[in-house]
């Protein structure tokens, strides 16, 4: 499928409603590549309520990401799970989750969230998806999946419980949590992963928390970010896709593009809108509009993705609010927002604060 | 004569012993310290009320949309509230999210879960200029 063909028909498919999810496109114009699309849905925080009784906002996020996704035109080759899938991740939850997630009709990668793990360190939800990090490759591309969310062990086995663990871990203001990290062995495996692979091939690393430093405090962090850059300076094209958030973010660090994906559940504010805090929200970003907490699905909106010849282009769509294209720009050498990148053409819903 | 030199007195007194009773402009460091402690059990309190699974009826807290308070601008109280059509109180719309993403019931304007509740969020946004009516 042509580009502009893709892009069609995502117009046609926009009109049928407002998707909580991302489509991605990888596409690599006149080289060998074969083009192909991905969808990415996640931070659904299932939450039981009791028994068989769940929050009913959040399954709804996740029915319709499923739903419309179903629909989509052309059907993606896969869909990646972004993480958060739970809120304190128990068995329930995880099960509703995953039971919510069958519906898809499409292979599924899954991430490790916080939310997931931090109950019996993710023993249940290996048991159901598999590994918490993996690559695999798809048509010329190489995909890391990255478990992002681990911290010091110290801070693992001072808790009385599992139970008490995630309390903690599932407030993401609560001073008593400790900042995410991908940690020693998990990056040797990555040495290793990629050095099988050519430097020319585009990666695209998947991953629950941004693998740069925003705001500590909620963390919006990786401890090792640096680290996991240093990894990935070698290769040509690099796009990072990241969860956690719940907003709009993008930034270039050197060669590596990164984006934040939707949630699914409820937006988040910036850490900006902090005023006790100092943030380090990438200059680039131009912030989503505030929410309008009256409509539920408001900044939940969906995005589709082209990687085109390795850098991607995200197509925001927003309930409420006109679509928004972050596209790589090749002068600049970074993403920008086609529309309100320039100071003078930002709109006032923009402004947070 | 009698009876206004009784009157006499009695207002003499009074006037005498206002400031041993009042003391309206006179108060201590303590004082201070022991005032704004008291403030700071309320916001205490608030954020365990912000926290609590059980204000509302379904375990979601106010702290899951709004980390330490944030988006809930406080500083610009009362203001038009466009999805209410009318100027609008703080309060209103914090009873606006229990209704609503909590499925809980109101609080009373002067319930002291209220008063922590917004004691905590002014709190946490101390130091902002007030703004009332910004959008």
């Amino acid at each position: 499928m042509k580009r502009r063909d893709f892009l069609k028909s995502s117009g046609a498919l926009l009109a049928g409603g407002l998707l909580p999810i991302s489509l991605v496109e990888v596409a690599f114009g006149k080289s060998k590549h074969e083009n192909f699309t991905f969808a990415y849905i996640s931070d659904s925080h299932i939450q039981q309520i009791k028994g068989n009784q769940f929050v009913r906002n959040f399954d709804t996020g996740l029915m319709r990401a499923v739903a419309e996704c179903n629909m989509m035109d052309p059907k993606p080759d896969f869909v990646i799970y972004g993480g958060d899938l739970a809120q304190i991740g128990n068995k329930p939850e995880l099960d509703h989750g995953l039971e919510l997630m069958s519906a898809c009709r499409h292979k599924v990668h899954y991430v490790m969230g916080e939310h997931d793990y931090y109950l019996d360190l993710g023993k249940y939800w290996e048991s159901q998806l598999g590994p918490q990090w993996y690559s695999f490759d798809h048509k010329g591309v190489h995909f890391v999946v990255l478990n992002s969310i681990l911290v010091d062990e110290k801070w693992v086995n001072k808790w009385s419980s599992g139970e008490e663990r995630m309390g903690v871990m599932a407030g993401l203001d609560n001073p008593l949590g400790s900042p995410f990290m991908v940690g020693a062995k998990q990056r040797e495996w990555l040495r290793k992963d990629l050095a099988k692979v050519s430097k020319d091939t585009p990666l695209v690393i998947l991953s629950h928390s941004p693998l740069q430093k925003i705001y500590k405090g909620w963390n919006f962090w990786t401890d090792d970010a640096e680290k996991i850059q240093a990894l990935l300076k070698p290769f040509r094209k690099v796009n990072v896709f990241y969860g956690h958030v719940h907003q709009i973010q993008y930034n270039q660090i050197g060669n590596i593009s990164f984006h934040s994906v939707m949630a699914t559940a409820w937006p988040w504010p910036y850490p900006s809108t902090y005023s006790q805090a100092a943030s380090q929200l990438p200059k680039l970003t131009v912030e989503m509009n505030r929410a309008d907490p009256f409509f539920e699905r408001d900044a939940t909106g969906w995005q589709f993705i082209d990687v085109w010849s390795g850098n991607a282009t995200m197509h925001f769509q927003l309930p409420e609010n006109k679509p928004r294209t972050v596209a790589y720009d090749k002068k600049n050498k970074r993403p920008e927002d086609k529309d309100y990148q320039a100071k003078k053409n930002r709109i006032p819903p923009q402004t947070h604060y | 004569m009698l009876k206004q030199s009784i009157k006499q007195l009695v207002i003499t007194t009074c006037v005498a012993l206002l400031p041993l009773t009042l003391q309206a402009d006179e108060f201590t460091k303590q004082d201070l310290k022991l005032w704004q402690d008291e403030f700071m059990t309320v916001v205490g309190e608030g954020r365990k009320v912000f926290t609590d699974p059980k204000l509302g009826t379904n375990g979601v807290v106010c702290a899951q949309c709004h980390p330490n308070g944030a988006n809930t601008h406080p500083e610009t109280y009362p203001k038009f509230q466009k999805q209410l059509g009318r100027v609008a109180q703080m309060w209103e719309m914090v009873n606006w999210c229990i209704r609503n993403p909590l499925e809980g019931k109101d609080l009373a304007v002067d319930d002291p879960r209220m008063t922590a509740i917004l004691s905590y969020i002014a709190f946490e946004r101390r130091g902002v200029k007030m703004e009332p009516g910004k959008h």
